[in-house]
Formats: structure tokens, sequence, C-alpha cells
């Protein structure tokens, strides 16, 4: 096997990681968001790249083509993307409410004023 | 004719119910419609576990496409007792929601409550109808979505931070489960889960299988918190509405542990799971370090839901410890946990709600000698702690004592000991209740409060009194569990 021609899985990888790290490294919850989307994008990319056949085309039935990409893993995505985007949606509506609430959106800022709350 | 849709009326009821309900633009209306569907949901659940009794299996085909290309839904002994779990404590919270929802949610956003709510109970039923694992995924998300929105309703300004953090756990968790259905749907072709476990043996590939199992584990187990994956659950149970905290604690996490078995036994297979990898002791280490710690940290909480979370987390890996056994004894030891626990921690967040309702908040240094004032509540909850503590004559010592049998049929009789110490554990927080609750006087407060009302009472009640009588009367869930291991051992869906 060889490592050129999964070139598409390492750009996967990266992501993956990169977006993890991102997470769980930054303290600014809008950040933390970003690399939350990063790491659910890189799942899109696991998905569809494998469907994808050199030469193939769309699946459309006719004579001149012999070779299909398989188009499930589209759909499937696209489900995926509106997923994340409902996600990402709802976290920033949450950090909105987050800095109305506590005036801050890093984490360790407010997690002190609930400390010296409690 | 309908009788024949019941498993797609299950998750559409609710699912149509929730943009009803933005239409409406009415809180008691919305209300309505949630009792209509949750009753709705109960009454359908109960029909589908009748028809699959003995081992019964529905498949059915959304849209008539033919599985494996069209989704299935599939129900068999397994998920028709786990929607029962789910739309049975739907169906008596959501009469409670009513006055604690007036309560703790600003009226012009009640209506919205009751459509998250919906759409929550579209996803946990959804997850538990569907045979196909991306189907599973898109139902994990509605659930978990929805969850995060009803947390974040909570008055603390602290639930916005405990709705942020769950939301950022449990995005994860469900990337990663994502990420394994994928690696499974590489290898296989199929997304279909018994078509799945019908390739899976034949795939010569098994490093690319192993890394889904690892996937989608941890992705679970990040949903059903288990430790020590758990973090997300404390802040989250201990600052959501009173309402919501029943209904998730009551439900979410087990809806997950379904999906945990339904993976391990129906699609990788036992053998794969719990011969070829040490799977059993990883979840049984994790499990008693979740009952023993938790616990312990549980002792220690100043805010009686705070408590009662991290107890959660315990009987999780109680149930986790059953699943961990790998045997029918154990495998029933967990599953009737499910709902004996469900039963238990549904009506003690139900009870504690009834005393935020009154007092605002459920903390120990607030609430001391609150038997005298409101001595229904105080005495139902002090019944669910013996039920967490497995006393004799409630569900909870049905639950421990098939663990315990469990243990000692596989000759591990520190296991077994190490169930019964750990209540001693439990001993000990539910005790720190009793303390407060009835050997202080009421301070200035206190004394003046009066019982919760009835449509709060009784609800909590009718859980409290189910701990009891599924105790004592054990043939139903017992009888369920017993088959639903019995149909998760066979293997095949």
């Amino acid at each position: 096997m060889n490592i050129a021609s999964h070139y598409s899985y390492w750009a996967t990888i990266f992501l993956t990681v990169g977006g993890l790290y991102i997470v769980i490294a930054r303290g600014n919850l809008v950040k933390k968001l970003i690399g939350l989307a990063i790491f659910q994008t890189s799942v899109y990319l696991l998905y569809i790249a494998p469907g994808k056949l050199i030469g193939g085309t769309a699946p459309i039935v006719a004579e001149q083509f012999q070779v299909y990409s398989n188009p499930l893993p589209h759909v499937l995505i696209l489900t995926a993307i509106v997923v994340g985007v409902a996600t990402l949606a709802l976290g920033l509506a949450l950090v909105v409410r987050i800095r109305e609430a506590y005036g801050s959106i890093e984490e360790d800022e407010i997690l002190a004023q609930d400390r010296d709350a409690a | 004719m309908i009788s024949s849709h019941l498993p797609i009326l299950q998750v559409v009821v609710p699912l149509i119910a929730a943009p009803l309900m933005v239409l409406l633009r009415h809180g008691a209306l919305a209300w309505l419609l949630a009792v209509g569907i949750s009753w709705t949901a109960l009454a359908i659940a109960l029909a589908l576990l009748a028809e699959v009794a003995g081992g019964g299996l529905i498949s059915y085909a959304l849209g008539n496409w033919p599985p494996p290309w069209g989704i299935e839904y599939r129900v068999d002994s397994v998920n028709a007792y786990l929607a029962v779990i789910v739309s049975m404590v739907a169906a008596v919270v959501v009469v409670y929601m009513r006055r604690s929802v007036e309560a703790e949610v600003p009226r012009e956003r009640h209506y919205l409550f009751y459509t998250m709510y919906a759409l929550c109970l579209a996803g946990l039923l959804g997850i538990s109808m569907t045979g196909d694992a991306f189907n599973l995924f898109v139902f994990l998300e509605i659930s978990s979505l929805s969850t995060y929105v009803l947390i974040a309703l909570g008055r603390d300004r602290r639930a916005l931070m405990a709705g942020y953090q769950y939301l950022i756990m449990g995005t994860i968790g469900a990337t990663f489960f994502v990420i394994g259905v994928g690696l499974l749907y590489l290898e296989t072709g199929t997304l279909n889960l018994a078509d799945m476990a019908a390739r899976l043996p034949r795939v010569t590939d098994v490093r690319p299988v192993l890394a889904a199992l690892a996937f989608i584990t941890v992705g679970i187990s990040l949903k059903l918190a288990l430790f020590p994956l758990h973090l997300w659950l404390p802040n989250a149970y201990a600052y959501a509405p009173s309402a919501v905290t029943a209904f998730i604690a009551a439900t979410a996490t087990k809806v997950m542990v379904y999906v945990l078995l339904r993976f391990y036994y129906s699609v990788f297979g036992e053998s794969a799971v719990f011969s070829a990898l040490p799977m059993g002791g990883i979840l049984l280490a994790l499990s008693l370090a979740a009952i023993f710690i938790a616990s312990v940290v549980a002792i220690f909480q100043d805010n009686v839901k705070r408590m009662f979370a991290y107890s959660s987390v315990a009987q999780i890996g109680y149930i986790t410890l059953g699943v961990s056994f790998d045997s029918a004894t154990g495998l029933t030891a967990g599953i009737v946990h499910l709902f004996n626990h469900a039963l238990t921690k549904g009506g003690l967040f139900l009870l504690l709600g009834g005393i935020a309702l009154r007092l605002g908040a459920v903390r120990f240094d607030a609430i001391g000698g609150i038997g005298r004032a409101m001595p229904l509540t105080s005495f139902g909850i002090v019944l669910g702690g013996l039920s967490l503590i497995g006393v004799p004559a409630t569900v909870g010592f049905v639950s421990k004592w098939y663990l315990v049998l469990a243990a000692l049929e596989r000759g591990e009789g520190w296991i077994a000991f190490a169930v019964v110490a750990s209540s001693l554990l439990a001993v000990a927080y539910v005790w720190r209740f009793v303390e407060v609750a009835y050997f202080r006087e009421p301070a200035g407060k206190i004394a003046e409060l009066k019982e919760a009302p009835a449509s709060m009472l009784v609800p909590a009640w009718l859980m409290i009194a189910g701990c009891v009588y599924f105790g004592l009367d054990t043939a139903l869930t017992l009888g369920g569990a017993g088959d639903a291991a019995k149909v998760l051992l066979r293997g095949t869906w």
C-alpha cells in the first residue's frame, strides 16, 4: 500500500486530529466551535473520497458509460452537513447567551466567575 | 391496516407534532399536544412489545423500499422493551411538565420548550426503532440537539455552560460514532445493520473493522456517560429545568446503552467483541470505577440534584457491569436495570423538582427540616433512595440480585462482594438527605412551605410506587429483560 495514493486519507486524519486538538486546547468558546466544525468536516471527506472512482461518472444509465461513482456517500454527507450546520448554529447561539450572562466567552473566566459565585 | 405501520408512527407522530407546536405558538395547546403524542407513543410501544413477545420480529420497509436498499425499521424484544421505557417515562413526565415548566421557563418560550421536548422524544424513539446505521446517527443528533436546548433553558446561568459543554462532548461522541459507521460502510458497502452483520464475517480486512468498533465504543460511551467520559453529565442534570432532568436522566443514557448493545451483539457479534477482544475486561474495570468513584463523589456534593446526578453515573456503571459479564444473567441484569433505574431516577428527579418549585433551589443547606413541611415529597425521595441502595422490595434490589448472581455464575465472588459493598456508599449519600430532611429543625421559610401541587406529586409518586411494585412483582420487567437478553445472545437480528 503506498502512501501517496492514499493522500485523501492523510488529509482526513490531519483535519480530524487538528480539529479535535483545537476543541481541547483552546479556551475561547467560539474557537472551540470552529475546531468542532473542522473535526466534523473531516468526516465528510472520509465518506466522500472513497465513493469516487477515477474515470467514473455520475450514475446515469447510458451506453457510453461503464464505470460509475457511488452516489450514496454524497447523499449521506448532505445529511451530515445539515446536522453539522445545525450543531454549529446552536453552539454559536449558546455562546451569544453565555456572553450575555457572563460578559465573556473565555472558558477560564466563566468558570472562575462560577467559582466565585458558589 | 394502521397496525402494520406502528414502527414508523412511533417516530412520525412526535416528529410532526413538533412543527405543529411552533405554528400554534401557544404554551397550553402545545402541552396538550405533547400529552397526546407521549400517550400515543406509550400505546404504540406497548402494542409493539406485545407483538414481538416471545422472539417475534417486525421488519418495516420505509416508503416500501425493500431493505437493504431502503431504510428498514426493525423491531424485536430489545427495541420494543426500550421504546416502552422511553415512552412510559415520557407519558408520566409530560403530565408533570405543565406546572414545573410554568415555574421555571419564561412564558413566551413555553411552546418552544414543548417543541424541543417533542423533537427529543422523536429522536429517542427513532433510535430505538431504526435498523439503519446512518438513520440512527440522524436520530441521535435530533435527540441530542434538542436536549442541548432543553438543558440550556434552565433558570441558572450555569445551565448555559452546561448545555454548551454537553454540545461539545455530545458532538464529539456522535462524530466518533459516525466515523465508526463510515468505516463499517467502507468495508461492507451497506448501512442496514442486519445486512452489515451478515456481511461482516466475510470481510478479510480486519483492521478497519476493529477501528470502527473502537470509534463506536468511545463515541457511544461518551453519550451514555460511561466513566471517565461522564464529565458533561453532572452539570447538565444539575442545572437543567427539573422536568428535563427527570426526562433525560431516565431515557437518554438508556437509549445509548441500547445502541451499544445492538452494535456489540447484533452487528459485530458477541465473539468478535468479547472473545477476540478484552472488551469485557475493559467494561468491567470502567464500570467498577464508575460505581465506586462516582458514588464517593456523590457523597460530597452540596446540591441534592448534583448528588443524584453523580449517583446516575454510578448507576450507569451497574448497567455496563451487567453487560461486561457477557452472559444471559448479566445481560438480563443490565437490561432490567435500564428499566429500574429509569423509574427510580425519574421519580427522584421529579420529586426534587417539587422542592425546586416551592423553594427555588435544592441545596442541602437550604432544605433543613423539609421532611416536616413536605412530608410526601421527602418520603418519596427516601423510598427512591432505598431503591438506589438496593433494599429488598424495591426495583434496585432486583437489579443488584441479578448482578450478584451473574458474578457468582462466573465464579468471581469479589465482583459480587464489590456490588454489595458499593451499596454502602449509596447508603451514605441517601442518608445525608434523610439527616438533613428529618433531623434538622425547619428554619424560617421551610416551615411555611406547602406540598408540591398534585399535578406534580402524582406523576412523581407513580414512578416511586412503580419502584416498589416492580420490586415485588418482577414478572413483567424481568420477563421482558430476559427475552431481550435471549434475543441479543442469539446474535442474528
